[in-house]
């Protein structure tokens, strides 16, 4: 299968070899990764949780997301990075991995909704961005979101099993 | 009772065995580690990152920290509930790692700094900067709990 040989190729290269057989690289790189979770996830969270009238009510979401997204982008770009890094490490066993798969599969789930979102409510946030509870649609993508950032942030911890290997 | 002692009482509790023993309830209790993870991240850096004046500048602090604090207490019961059960399942292999007891010294720490120290900076309720003290509490909070996070994650590369 093709993804599978591209793993192998990719496991063949000195940047694939030079993370494995590091001490150091893997526990540091995965740190940073679980970290920046903390980071992307965790003030995604919290946009979320304005977008469904749960939090910071009083602030119009367009100021919450303007002041915020500058760090969640960063987060995300971290993430990034250390997730192809651990990805790099060992590539055939991830991409034979079910629940890599599935995480794949939320990952662009996600990011269409974040495209949605941004091409579609995001221009007309000062026409609706003061309310309190916002309508229905940026509701349901703050709902959407928190749901497949939480359930790839899950299946992404359980890579690490393999339970149906 | 030794403090070993104690952690071997802990590790043959039913609860303890229980996770042990199972191939889903570790991975699963982990996610839910995970989970309250990202919320204890959320709810504390929007409320240090405006203390650093690079979050919601513009929005008062004690608003923030308002707006913050029940999802501070369910991400704190999601990580402290799912940790102690992780706890429970390998607590001789807890008492042996450095890391483990590097985690618990920062949380400690943290949890002092976050109960008594910063609630005196977010108080308040004006929407321009904040003093240098306001930001330092804002730093050493960041600070604290990246070292509960970096070294709890040390605890299984140990």
């Amino acid at each position: 299968m093709f993804f599978v040989q591209a793993a192998e190729w990719l496991e063949a290269t000195w940047l694939s070899t030079a993370i494995r057989e590091s001490i150091w690289a893997y526990p540091i790189v995965e740190s940073i990764h679980v970290l920046t979770i903390a980071v992307f996830l965790g003030l995604t969270a919290a946009m979320d949780a304005r977008l469904l009238g749960a939090a910071m009510r009083e602030t119009p979401v367009g100021v919450v997301m303007a002041r915020l997204l500058p760090w969640i982008r960063s987060g995300f770009a971290v993430m990034v990075v250390t997730g192809l890094l651990l990805f790099a490490g060992t590539p055939v066993r991830f991409v034979t991995n079910v629940f890599f798969q599935i995480k794949l599969a939320l990952l662009v789930l996600a990011g269409l909704n974040v495209w949605l979102f941004h091409h579609r409510l995001y221009p007309t946030v000062h026409e609706w961005g003061g309310a309190a509870r916002p309508p229905r649609h940026a509701r349901l993508a703050g709902a959407a979101s928190l749901v497949l950032w939480t359930l790839a942030l899950a299946t992404g911890r359980l890579i690490a099993y393999n339970w149906f290997e | 009772m030794s403090l070993h002692a104690f952690f071997a009482w802990c590790e043959h509790t039913g609860i303890g065995t229980a996770v042990r023993d199972s191939i889903w309830l570790f991975p699963i209790i982990e996610v839910i580690h995970l989970v309250g993870l990202a919320g204890l991240g959320g709810a504390i850096l929007l409320v240090d990152l405006r203390l650093l004046g690079v979050g919601l500048h513009g929005v008062p602090v004690a608003s923030l920290a308002r707006s913050a604090r029940p999802w501070l207490w369910i991400s704190l019961a999601l990580t402290m509930g799912s940790g102690v059960l992780l706890f429970l399942s390998e607590a001789l292999k807890c008492y042996e790692n450095p890391a483990f007891w590097l985690k618990v010294g920062f949380l400690v720490l943290a949890l002092l700094f976050a109960g008594l120290v910063r609630p005196r900076f977010t108080r308040d309720a004006g929407a321009g900067p904040l003093p240098f003290t306001a930001r330092l509490a804002g730093a050493v909070s960041v600070a604290l709990w990246t070292g509960v996070a970096a070294a709890g994650r040390g605890i299984g590369f140990w």
